[in-house]
């Protein structure tokens, strides 16, 4: 049984395929026609809808927006799943809902669902927006007819004065019945499994061995809705609770597998600042909300952003079966196209990422063909220790340039010993670099062209870590 | 009969036109009650629809193995060609496009077959299943092999003016260049969709997402071979059309026609997106060169283009638009001696459609492109170029094709919008930027557009309305245009309040259906609201004779002095409510209801000698953009655009904003971002959102200021108005040249970068290997 509260009323489903996703079950089960699709692939955000959880001190409420089309029906369980049509009240619209008409953001209406969800989660915020915050909270909502700006500036006018709507005024009202339904948290007894910790878990996967695991659902969601997968029966990371901690340790930050890239995002800029754009720059915000670091992993994928990080961060994947657990430094996790060592009852419990141990230069780079929401032709992350001006130590990690994430070792024995400043470095770095890899040419790039970017991204690394360096290397500034 | 009910409605009120009136589905878009087609809550019964597609671009069929799909679990019927029961070719001008495939294959993922069954899913997953037998055949994918062995899906056309050969000979200078010019995909949020229901005997209601709700109404009646008078089609509004649902809706409205008509159940067909990606064509990809013979001063004495465009399988609509590309490869500019030839290049690919422009920014992005290379050459700023070239009594104010261009804006425009967006002072600022910036160039250009409006198939440029005036005042009014977000429906609400004076709530737009207005043309070439608010004010105009008539009759006084505002009818000094108007009128047995037409004037063109006055008028625009570019990764930033656009008066400022921003974006998307691939086989590879990129929120640029440039039309356009759809995605161009003049800079602006579109930044850092190479 699966249970949350759909608007204001309390829901209960027993029965439902395993592969069913949020705005099936919306639009096919409940014709609640508010909320479109417009790809059924997590891209557009036409079918957004809004979350509001229990803060871990239950004395709040967290409000969030996710994909839909690609959500099953696990990322609604013990929580307030919130449609457009549920921002009325009576004949008055939502005060985001006011302010896309006001500033003439709507055309074909066919994408404003899904903006007036993301306004509204941006709404719940209590910040008072700048323009950048608006492009981060709507960078999952395309629209074809605009071009943004009404838009940008309906969202900045109306999140800035935010006065109480009545989601703020029934605050306590949602908060008592989300712990009611919390309190009475269980799996469904098949279909879709929600083990609530690791030894339900342990026995789920062997009870259903050919089950898939599950945690955001933003990669297997699209096996269901493009490719029309039929699943009897997903086992769902996402309600266990011993994956679902971050924290900080004296020397390494912590991360749980099934926590959301926007729910780690805090604990890893605290220690490292400088990957502040890879974050934005990963996916859209409603995918961040939705798709887990452990899935990042697990995947395997060549060209997520997230392994070439944790490549140059030397993250460890500590991974477990329900009865021990192992460490497995991330360099050593993948296997080749989309493979790792993992074995077929193991998982991703967390991710520990050591913390700085001495002055570093970190970038993470991600090229594509458009800044937001977009996947890496290249992704490149360098990792320095530079002490008195000599090279130390280096470290790195690619994504798009070959059959599973890696790293450049040659490069990291070539420069060791050599000044930082040196323009010789520049040199040793691109030489290497441009030759390191065997890329392809795909629909995002060519070859060519991601050869020419290793070199290149290091150069703009070499710059951009010059101690006098006033050269400008960037047409995007994230601060 | 019981006293009709007074409403009581406010006694002064403002006229709406020229007001900027919200989108007359704003609050329920807002509040998620807009209805689409796949919102319409269906008929009980109610079968679902996939479509089974070619795995190859070319061969013969020889044999299609269904077993597979009849018994998936839920199938209720499959239909290929031959269970057509009427006309099985549904092109819409010349014939080529057959519903489903015939014996030859005519690109990879023609559809093949339907599929009916109980649930979308069950239908979808049944399509995968056929066995194709096909003897494979050499496809076609190059346009130049295609024009080289005249492939052609419609014969060449030319546009000539004096002696191009013996200008160009003597002409001091010259310049020969090409481009590649990538198409793009219409990207509409609300994909294909379509929903047929049976009624009595033979007669079927269709609801379909479409430009062009006749032409549905004409094919679904060809194919179930009855008349066009059994078939209404219903279309409230579409979630975006731009030119991809003026002729490529009709096909699955025809099949999921077909299918109801069989199994006597509504039908659905809603295409999902990566299939809609694949099986409907796109802006048409264009391979063009010129030739130019200019003076010292850069002025062209001598112009000669080739505009190639890529049209695949068949003709569909790219007669007309690669007419319309070569109607615009001077854009502002008189080009000397002429010579304009268009072919029409058959490819084995899908065939390319519609999408805003028209073939216009195609044939229009030649001209800059000549501008710039001209600039590079004679070692000046691409602007003063530009101005040199403009048409007007220093050079000339007759087109290739013969029309006079009459009082072109563009001169002043341009003036104005180089004082307001500093052009010369930031020229300066960003000289020095560039001369200190190893990795980050900067760039600006500033473009003009000048761009013909009329459909340039004459029959086309005509509209019909029908105004009702219910007792109770209310008026409903139903035209031949449709709504798919450019804020006609509040155009044309607009029109009719002001017309009777009321306000707008008194006004509601219905659906667009063929039984209210017959014989439509398609909503496209900007003309909705130039034609159907003609049609509009037309019908309202009879309506108000009659009443004004009655009125005079009543009070002794003379018709011709009636004024209709503030809720009143106004004669000399009597005057009567609106409501109180009508229901008298009503009692008096006057008719309350009227059908308009319009037909645009002036117009005419002649094929054979490729000259004539196409074009109603011409609407203008200008634009500034500056741009940052990484030269060592081609990333790059659109800084800061400044935009001045004729809009004649404007009936809806904040509408006609809303079109100019979108259609820049879009247009910025076109020339940037937004790349079609396809692999060696014929397959779309950037067949989804994933890997197809419309610009996101972040590619608004941060300064955008876009100022509508308000003068009274000089033709009689509905209240002195301009079409504002199309003409403003070329404003774009000026995102294309500005990117050009950065990487130019790396050459000290001596070299004029080779930047085919889309510039990704893998394009644009291949341009600047290539201006290094040369400058070093």
């Amino acid at each position: 049984m699966i249970r949350f509260l759909l608007n204001h009323e309390v829901v209960e489903l027993a029965e439902f395929d395993a592969g069913l996703t949020v705005l099936n079950y919306l639009r096919e089960h409940r014709k609640m026609k508010g909320s479109k699709e417009g790809c059924a692939a997590g891209d557009c955000g036409a079918c957004t809808v809004a979350l509001a959880e229990l803060t871990p001190a239950k004395n709040s409420l967290h409000y969030r927006t996710i994909n839909s089309c690609i959500a099953l029906m696990s990322a609604v369980d013990g929580k307030q799943l919130i449609t457009v049509e549920h921002l009325c009240e009576g004949a008055t619209l939502h005060p985001v809902q006011q302010a896309l008409v006001d500033y003439h953001g709507s055309q074909c209406g066919f994408c404003t669902p899904g903006l007036v969800m993301s306004m509204f989660a941006l709404y719940h915020k209590d910040i008072q927006p700048h323009r950048e915050q608006v492009s981060y909270a709507l960078s999952g909502n395309l629209c074809r007819c605009t071009g943004y700006r009404p838009i940008i500036d309906a969202a900045t006018a109306v999140c800035t004065h935010s006065p109480a709507d009545k989601f703020k005024r029934n605050e306590q009202q949602t908060i008592a019945a989300l712990k009611e339904l919390q309190s009475k948290a269980e799996t469904p007894e098949r279909g879709l499994l929600l083990p609530q910790n690791r030894e339900q878990l342990a026995r789920f996967i062997k009870e259903h061995p050919e089950a898939p695991l599950v945690a955001g659902n933003t990669d297997l969601g699209l096996e269901v809705t493009q490719k029309l997968k039929q699943y009897d029966c997903l086992i769902s990371l996402s309600q266990v609770a011993e994956l679902k901690e971050c924290r900080e340790d004296d020397d390494c930050i912590s991360l749980g597998a099934a926590c959301s890239l926007s729910d780690i995002e805090p604990h890893l800029l605290a220690v490292y600042p400088q990957l502040k754009e890879i974050l934005e720059r990963f996916a859209s915000l409603p995918i961040r909300n939705q798709a887990t670091l452990g899935g990042n992993l697990a995947n395997a994928s060549p060209i997520g952003d997230m392994p070439p990080v944790l490549l140059a961060l030397g993250a460890i994947v500590v991974v477990d079966n329900g009865e021990k657990s192992r460490n497995i430094p991330v360099s050593k996790l993948f296997t080749s196209y989309r493979q790792t060592v993992l074995c077929s009852n193991e998982w991703i419990s967390r991710i520990l990422i050591p913390k700085p141990a001495a002055p570093y230069l970190l970038r993470a780079y991600k090229v594509s063909k458009r800044f937001e929401d977009d996947i890496s032709a290249v992704c490149a992350v360098f990792h320095l220790y530079v002490e008195d001006g000599v090279i130390k130590k280096v470290a790195s990690g690619f994504g798009g340039v070959a059959v599973t994430p890696v790293s450049c070792e040659a490069l990291h024995q070539a420069l060791v010993g050599k000044r930082w400043s040196s323009a010789e470095c520049i040199a040793i770095g691109k030489e290497i670099l441009m030759q390191a890899f065997s890329p392809i040419d795909d629909v995002r790039a060519t070859a060519e062209y991601r050869n020419q970017l290793l070199g290149n991204l290091w150069h703009r690394f070499w710059l951009e870590n010059q101690q006098d360096n006033h050269i400008e290397t960037r047409v995007v500034t994230y601060a | 009969m019981r006293k009709l009910i007074d409403q009581g409605l406010p006694s002064v009120i403002s006229s709406p036109i020229h007001q900027s009136s919200p989108h007359e589905s704003a609050i329920r878009q807002v509040a998620g009650a807009a209805r689409y087609v796949d919102d319409i809550p269906e008929p009980i019964g109610t079968c679902y629809t996939a479509i089974g597609t070619c795995p190859v671009a070319a061969g013969q069929l020889r044999h299609l193995d269904l077993s597979a799909v009849k018994a998936s679990p839920g199938v209720v019927d499959v239909i290929t060609l031959a269970d057509i029961p009427g006309h099985k070719d549904i092109a819409p001008v010349f014939d080529g496009d057959p519903v489903f495939v015939d014996d030859q294959i005519k690109f990879l993922g023609q559809p093949a077959f339907a599929v009916l069954a109980k649930t979308m899913v069950e239908a979808r997953r049944a399509a995968l299943l056929a066995k194709y037998d096909i003897q494979p055949e050499q496809p076609m994918f190059s346009v130049q092999e295609a024009v080289d062995s005249q492939h052609f899906v419609r014969p060449t056309h030319q546009m000539k003016q004096g002696q191009f050969s013996a200008a160009y000979k003597k002409a001091p200078l010259k310049l020969t260049g090409q481009l590649n010019i990538g198409g793009q995909e219409h990207m509409y949020l609300e994909g294909q969709v379509a929903l047929a229901i049976p009624e009595e005997e033979d007669r079927m209601l269709v609801c379909t997402s479409s430009q062009h709700p006749s032409e549905v109404q004409k094919l679904v009646a060809e194919v179930l071979d009855v008349k066009l008078h059994k078939v209404t089609v219903d279309m409230r509004r579409m979630g975006g059309g731009f030119g991809g649902k003026e002729t490529q809706a009709a096909q699955w409205a025809c099949i999921a026609a077909v299918l109801a008509q069989r199994n006597r159940c509504a039908v659905k067909l809603r295409l999902p997106r990566q299939q809609d990606m694949t099986v409907t064509g796109k802006r048409h990809p264009f391979e063009n060169s010129y030739k130019v013979g200019f003076d010292e001063a850069g002025r062209l004495l001598a112009t000669h283009v080739v505009v190639n465009g890529n049209c695949g399988h068949s003709a569909d609509l790219s007669e007309a638009i690669v007419d319309r590309a070569m109607f615009h490869v001077d854009n502002g500019y008189y080009l000397g001696a002429s010579d304009v030839i268009g072919h029409r290049a058959k490819t084995s690919f899908v065939s390319h459609t519609a999408f805003r422009g028209f073939g216009g920014p195609q044939g229009m992005i030649m001209a800059e492109a000549m501008m710039d290379a001209i600039a590079r050459k004679t070692r000046q700023d691409p602007l003063t170029v530009r101005k040199l070239n403009l048409y007007g009594p220093s050079t000339g104010n007759t087109t290739h094709y013969g029309m006079d261009v009459g009082n072109n804006l563009l001169p002043e425009m341009i003036a104005a919008l180089e004082s307001s967006s500093d052009y010369w002072q930031r020229r300066e600022a960003l000289l020095q930027f560039n001369q200190n910036s190893p990795v980050i160039k900067k760039g600006l250009a500033l473009t003009p557009v000048k761009f013909g409006i009329s459909f340039t198939a004459k029959h086309l440029n005509q509209a019909g309305a029908l105004v009702h005036i219910y007792t109770d005042g209310s008026i409903q009014i139903s035209h031949g245009g449709t709504e798919m977000g450019q804020g006609l429906h509040t155009k044309i609400a607009q029109i009719v309040a002001h017309e009777f004076g009321v306000d707008l709530a008194q006004v509601e737009v219905t659906s667009t259906r063929t039984d209210k207005v017959p014989n439509t043309s398609p909503t496209a070439a900007s003309s909705g609201t130039d034609l159907n608010g003609k049609a509009a004010q037309n019908a309202c105009l009879i309506i108000k004779t009659r009443l004004a008539e009655f009125y005079a009759q009543k009070v002794k006084g003379n018709a011709e002095d009636a004024v209709f505002a503030d809720h009143m009818l106004t004669l000399g000094e009597k005057s009567i409510s609106w409501g109180a108007l009508i229901q008298e009128a009503y009692f008096a047995r006057v008719s309350l209801s009227s059908t308009g037409y319009y037909k645009t004037p002036k117009i005419h063109y002649n094929r054979d000698t490729g000259n004539g006055r196409p074009f109603f008028y011409f609407s203008y625009g200008v634009a500034a953009s500056e741009v940052s570019v990484d030269t060592l990764t081609g990333e790059y930033k659109v800084d800061r655009v400044d935009v001045l656009h004729d809009v004649g008066c404007s009936l809806n400022p904040a509408i006609d904003l809303g079109q100019i921003e979108g259609a820049f974006i879009q247009g910025m998307g076109w020339l940037t971002t937004e790349e079609l691939l396809w692999n060696d086989k014929g397959k779309l590879i950037s067949e989804n959102m994933a890997t197809y990129k419309i610009p996101a929120i972040g590619d608004t640029p941060k300064h955008m200021q876009i100022t509508l440039y308000q003068r009274p039309n000089e033709e009689d356009s509905i209240y002195h108005s301009k079409a504002v759809g199309e003409p403003p995605f070329m404003l774009a161009i000026s995102v294309w040249c500005a990117i050009k003049d950065a990487i130019s800079s790396i050459s000290g602006y001596a070299v004029d970068p080779q930047l085919d579109t889309p510039a990704t930044p893998e394009k644009v850092l291949r341009a600047v290997n290539a201006v290094t190479a040369l400058s070093s």
